[in-house]
């Protein structure tokens, strides 16, 4: 069942188009991944889901509930847990979960109980009292997300919620978001972490300049590309002619396919060999042939970020390399300040 | 959770957290509220020494300057408080945190507004109180129980103005360091371009017209009309050079004032807000 349905939305800053016509549909229960690098569009989209941002265009329905003309009512239905963590320094962890509450109308009693169960999930116990100022990055990103969960909501969206923490918080997290599905919660969760998304999504969506480039359950979009990727070196940093040569090679070989030349990765070759062929000897002949030797060889299962390869021409690392200095993120900020 | 029928309890409850929030902060960091009931103690001593060996009938009306600077400080105390209060909304907007509250299903965001109008008014009624009492202390009078009532009305009407103001620009401008800018850059000018320090008579022509036209000087002069006579808001409260102005006048242009600017800026904070 489509509990969320977004059709055809699009948002621009000034002269920078976020999201380009972007559609998806989420399933009542499920853990649905958002993945891209930095500046994909991803925190845009969680701000439209999250009411904080209003689409240019487009559509958006949560529970059969229009998003853009009843915001109030999607707002009694969504926790959201932010990118950038806003905690209020002064307020002791407790003091902030009995403020959100409250911004929840709740009730004391349910209020109380809410609170006291999610210090003991979230094993907040030692420090829910001490002022927030003083928390670490991961206590911080475990009160913010039990102050997304206080009312219970039917979604919970997060924005890249494991970004920077250590391993104990962010174990403790994923568990706490494997359980929330199990109880039948709807989680968003946007991230640029491949492992975050392929251990817990049950489908995800690539996100890519705004667009989305693939769409499925992890396993389908791996099935996808079909056998085992195999990244070709033939010298530690090949020239882009070197590696255009070797690719014209690869690709009169049957059985080879996907040939992309990895710039980012000192001109290497990506590409994918079938599965049913022994095609890894024939490969060594033909290189040999044309007198180039092999410096590396490395097979691999197809991960997310192969589909991203695949998709873009880069990998999601690459990507995000791409990005730093080219982002304002200031300027981006005071865009999306209220 | 079933969707729910929003209604005036929950307007209450969440103005209610709001407004506690904000005075959590204030008594872990009370150094706002010192510094705004230290500065004008300061003035009110050194002005007051200032000019303690005026000639008598310096001054129209009032037996010492301290008398006369009672009104002007607090006025002045209850208004720096106020152009004070977007700063709070200001590091919301720039830190996040108000993001928090405008995903929350508030039965209206009008809770954000009104809580700072609650707490301005509040730590300024606090401010003046101290304000008043070392007045008295130091035998500059004490207002009659109807002219307390004069006192704290234009109070109130004067911090709703300046809030209005303050919020508004805490979503106009950039950052907190604008908005800080602007506080100074406003915050004395107005302060002397009023008939806190001297009245208007004292007042080259041009500084007399800006003086009597200044909000300041409309909240100024009813109050300094309760601490120096039995109130009475027929009485002519202040000689503006296009006209005598009586204590109701004032009051009436200060309550226009303020039904003007909560008119004006709630455009912007349906549009900030909404």
């Amino acid at each position: 069942m489509n509990y969320i349905q977004i059709t055809d939305i699009s948002k621009s800053y000034s002269d920078i188009q976020a999201l380009k016509d972007l559609s998806m549909e989420i399933n009542a229960g499920s853990l649905f991944g958002i993945l891209g690098p930095n500046g994909a569009g991803k925190s845009t989209l969680i701000k439209i889901l999250a009411t904080l941002v209003e689409p240019d265009g487009g559509e958006v329905f949560i529970n059969n509930i229009n998003l853009i003309k009843n915001p109030r009512k999607i707002r009694e239905l969504i926790g959201y847990v932010a990118q950038d963590i806003a905690l209020d320094k002064i307020l002791t962890g407790r003091e902030l979960l009995d403020f959100q509450s409250d911004l929840y109308h709740m009730n004391k009693k349910e209020k109380y109980e809410r609170i006291k169960l999610l210090i003991n999930q979230l094993e907040m116990n030692d420090w829910i009292d001490r002022k927030c100022g003083t928390y670490s990055g991961g206590m911080k990103r475990r009160i913010d997300l039990a102050a997304g969960l206080l009312h219970l909501p039917k979604v919970l969206i997060l924005d890249e919620p494991t970004v920077g923490l250590d391993i104990e918080s962010r174990n403790i997290i994923w568990q706490l978001l494997k359980d929330l599905k199990n109880d039948g919660m709807t989680i968003i969760l946007s991230s640029h972490y491949l492992d975050e998304i392929d251990k817990l999504a049950d489908s995800l969506v690539i996100i890519d300049d705004g667009k989305v480039i693939a769409q499925g359950t992890p396993s389908q979009l791996k099935n996808k590309l079909g056998g085992d990727r195999i990244t070709l070196k033939v010298r530690e940093f090949s020239t882009h002619e070197e590696s255009k040569k070797i690719s014209e090679i690869l690709s009169s070989i049957n059985g080879i396919s996907q040939i992309i030349i990895n710039k980012a990765q000192g001109y290497s070759i990506n590409f994918v060999v079938d599965k049913e062929k022994d095609l890894l000897t024939k490969l060594k002949v033909e290189l040999a042939f044309s007198k180039f030797e092999i410096f590396s060889l490395a097979q691999s299962q197809p991960s997310l970020d192969d589909v991203y390869l695949q998709a873009t021409g880069k990998t999601l690392l690459d990507a995000e390399i791409s990005m730093t200095g080219k982002r304002d993120l200031k300027k981006e900020s005071k865009q999306s300040m209220r | 959770m079933e969707l729910k029928q929003y209604n005036l309890f929950f307007l209450y409850q969440e103005t209610v957290a709001l407004t506690k929030r904000l005075f959590i902060q204030l008594k872990r960091r009370p150094s706002t509220l010192l510094a705004g009931i230290l500065q004008p103690i300061i003035w009110l001593f050194l002005f007051g020494a200032l000019f303690s060996k005026a000639p008598e009938g310096f001054l129209p009306g009032v037996d010492s300057y301290g008398n006369f600077l009672g009104a002007g400080l607090i006025v002045f105390t209850a208004f720096s408080g106020a152009l004070n209060s977007g700063l709070p909304l200001m590091f919301d907007r720039e830190f996040g945190f108000l993001n928090r509250l405008l995903v929350a299903p508030l039965a209206s965001r009008l809770s954000i507004v009104l809580s700072s109008f609650f707490y301005i008014t509040i730590l300024s009624f606090v401010q003046s109180i101290v304000i008043m009492i070392v007045s008295f202390v130091l035998g500059y009078g004490w207002p009659d129980f109807y002219g307390l009532g004069i006192v704290f009305t234009t109070l109130i009407l004067l911090v709703l103005f300046v809030t209005s103001i303050s919020l508004c620009l805490a979503f106009v401008l950039p950052g907190h360091i604008e908005l800080i800018a602007l506080i100074f850059v406003i915050n004395l000018p107005l302060l002397f371009a009023s008939t806190a320090l001297a009245p208007i008579s004292f007042m080259p022509n041009w500084l007399g017209w800006l003086a009597s036209l200044n909000p300041l000087t409309f909240a100024i002069e009813p109050i300094r009309i309760a601490y120096t006579q039995t109130m009475n808001l027929d009485v002519v409260a202040l000689h503006a050079p296009y006209g005598d102005l009586t204590c109701k006048s004032c009051i009436s242009i200060l309550f226009s004032l303020t039904v003007f600017s909560l008119i004006i800026i709630r455009p912007l904070l349906n549009r900030k807000l909404n």
